[in-house]
């Protein structure tokens, strides 16, 4: 049985600078897959490639057994991955069911209405908003904003990059516990975070990023108790 | 803008302004070459004007400073806030009712009108922009190359092959959104200033070659006996078979056509209005507005950026296709210089000052700009004087535009509107 998503040597980089060199990785049906490392280290040039910007320079991504590093992004998103992107990015000067609608767009002709109640029964804090400007949200729900609009096109793997970035502790745990049930419904998520401790918790699987290589690899349990992570990436606030 | 700065800083600040000033004016107006007596040139220098324009500046600048605080948003006195919160939505209805009604109106006579079309025009010119640059954030400072392709285009199919208005004018719309898609393509990875530099080639490419390619275009000397509208196979001429004024059985009157020529711009401009106002709330319209906050977020949405952007371009510029060739045959003659840069910055004036995006907004800021240029044109040279000092003010007292909150496309069922 094969991954829904693998990538086998893959590099990609910005003119002269490698950000990802001969990254391989693979996320299976149902995972909640994280991908740790500190500033700089690729993470999040990684989630841009798998949506084709940065392109691939060498290696393969292949999603539900199909070859995607040649697509352009548009059709790579239609296929059924999502990406709640880094710094959230909501549309400010339109209003929250607006940005909503705006991530069902790829379904051209759906109805997004039947999706549009799931997301607003996973964050009821959008609900409140809806006729509000985006712009005008506290950070968490921004991020809520943000995930709910990755998930109005009903993916099949939902990318989600730093979502505690700036976020009080309390909010984290509302956002991650929202991830954790949407894995329980079945959505299967790559997950980037500089927050090691609480991403490791959560996830199935975990990779570690340095330099853009991946240097360590193992399930969520496996990696908290390495000492070189600990030292690494959780910091005195983990002992 | 530190809310009235205390005075000495102002002091200083204004002191700052009045030697920028002299640092401007000294060689422009200090320095006058005048010719002498014995035909030779003469420097003559006019250093109290220059003291006066230094002073102005110095006193401008600490005024403003200390009225700073002051001058934002003058809010609407209590006893009238409330009404005109209540009346706001009543607006554009009220406007409309006025514009239909404007021919009908007593003390309106052909000059009236003639203002109204051209008011009309660019009204109409506005809303079209509008959608490029007020709704997909592209600025676009060469849209008068877009109107220049409908005017020729009308103009050539009208003269040439004889064609009627009412063939030519889609036709034109085409021509000029196929010249959209054409600029489009280059300028999809640009953003922002490099994007405006384009376009502002753009616009005087268009330009140039109108004036060089005589053969085609008539060079300079443009075209004329640019035939005119008929409505229904009626002719608004006065010595025609099928005139107008004969089938209605009216006497032959030439303000008819005027008002004919003021009912079609007043039509295109509310169908630029009216479609507009339709694809804001389709997909198209709301990708339009997302690329305008966030390109990258909308990539990541799996939006298609160069669809949306090209569309954009297409749609925004066949109507200026369709102002063209109404310009071109209510004119009956066109040449370059009716397509200049400042077309292109008088139109985008128009979408700024009425708050990017808000259809009313632009309205009412053709209907000042042009409307008010031309009521002061018994002033002369003051009158581009008092036009940039009416900008500064407006940007100042409203810097997001005249109409500067934007309606949300979708609403709750039951929301009033």
């Amino acid at each position: 049985m094969s991954a829904l998503l693998h990538l086998e040597g893959v590099r990609a980089g910005y003119g002269a600078v490698q950000a990802l060199n001969d990254v391989s990785l693979h996320v299976e049906q149902g995972e909640i897959v994280t991908l740790i490392g500190a500033n700089g280290a690729g993470k999040s040039t990684l989630l841009m490639t798998l949506c084709g910007e940065p392109r691939a320079q060498a290696g393969s991504i292949r999603f539900a057994g199909q070859e995607i590093s040649g697509l352009p992004t548009h059709a790579i998103m239609r296929l059924g991955i999502a990406q709640s992107p880094e710094g959230r990015r909501v549309f400010p000067r339109m209003s929250v069911r607006e940005n909503l609608l705006m991530g069902a767009e790829v379904l051209s002709r759906a109805n997004p209405a039947p999706q549009l109640a799931r997301v607003l029964a996973l964050f009821p804090r959008l609900e409140e908003r809806l006729e509000q400007r985006a712009g005008t949200l506290s950070g968490g729900e921004q991020q809520m904003l943000a995930i709910g609009r990755a998930l109005m096109s009903q993916p099949r793997l939902l990318l989600l990059d730093e979502p505690s970035l700036g976020l009080a502790p309390l909010v984290v745990k509302l956002i991650f516990s929202a991830i954790r049930q949407l894995n329980a419904e079945g959505m299967t998520v790559l997950l980037v975070e500089q927050n090691a401790n609480l991403a490791l918790r959560l996830a199935h699987r975990g990779y570690v990023l340095v330099n853009g290589r991946i240097t360590m690899a193992g399930t969520g349990a496996e990696l908290l108790a390495t000492k070189e992570i600990r030292d690494a990436y959780l910091g005195a606030a983990a002992h | 803008m530190t809310a009235a700065a205390e005075p000495v800083r102002a002091l200083r600040d204004a002191a700052l302004a009045a030697l920028i000033a002299f640092g401007l004016f000294a060689p422009l107006v200090g320095l006058r070459t005048d010719v002498g007596s014995d035909g030779a040139l003469m420097l003559r220098g006019r250093w109290d004007d220059v003291a006066w324009l230094c002073g102005i500046a110095f006193a401008g600048r600490f005024a403003m400073l200390m009225l700073a605080g002051r001058l934002h948003a003058p809010a609407a006195p209590p006893w009238l806030a409330r009404p005109w919160q209540q009346a706001q939505p009543y607006l554009p209805r009220g406007f409309l009712a006025l514009a239909v009604l404007l021919p009908a109106l007593p003390f309106i006579e052909r000059y009236e009108l003639d203002l109204g079309i051209l008011v009309l025009t660019y009204v109409m010119l506005g809303w079209g922009l509008n959608i490029v640059v007020g709704l997909a954030g592209l600025l676009d400072l060469g849209y008068v190359a877009f109107y220049a392709v409908g005017a020729y285009a009308y103009a050539l199919l009208a003269t040439e092959f004889g064609l009627s208005f009412w063939i030519c004018l889609p036709l034109a719309g085409i021509l000029a959104a196929f010249w959209g898609v054409l600029l489009g393509f280059p300028v999809l990875r640009l953003r922002g200033d490099y994007l405006a530099i384009v376009t502002l080639a753009f616009g005087e490419i268009i330009r140039v070659v109108l004036l060089n390619w005589v053969s085609l275009t008539g060079g300079p000397n443009g075209i004329s006996g640019i035939p005119r509208p008929g409505l229904f196979g009626l002719s608004f001429a006065a010595d025609a078979d099928n005139s107008f004024a004969e089938f209605f059985g009216l006497e032959y009157d030439p303000i008819h056509r005027v008002i004919f020529l003021y009912y079609l711009i007043l039509a295109l401009a509310l169908l630029t209005n009216w479609v507009t106002l339709r694809l804001r709330r389709q997909p198209l319209g709301r990708a339009w507005e997302a690329l305008r906050e966030d390109e990258i977020a909308c990539r990541a949405l799996g939006i298609n950026v160069t669809i949306t952007k090209l569309t954009a371009f297409a749609i925004g510029a066949g109507f200026a296709g369709f102002a063209g060739a109404f310009f071109a045959t209510r004119q009956a003659f066109i040449s370059p210089e009716s397509f200049t840069f400042i077309e292109s910055a008088i139109i985008l004036a128009i979408v700024v000052l009425g708050g990017m995006g808000s259809q009313l907004g632009v309205a009412i800021a053709a209907l000042l700009l042009i409307g008010g240029t031309e009521l002061f044109r018994g002033l002369a040279e003051w009158r581009m004087l008092i036009f940039g000092a009416a900008m500064v003010v407006i940007m100042l007292v409203r810097p997001r535009g005249l109409v500067g909150t934007r309606t949300p496309s979708t609403l709750l069922h039951g929301a009033p509107r």
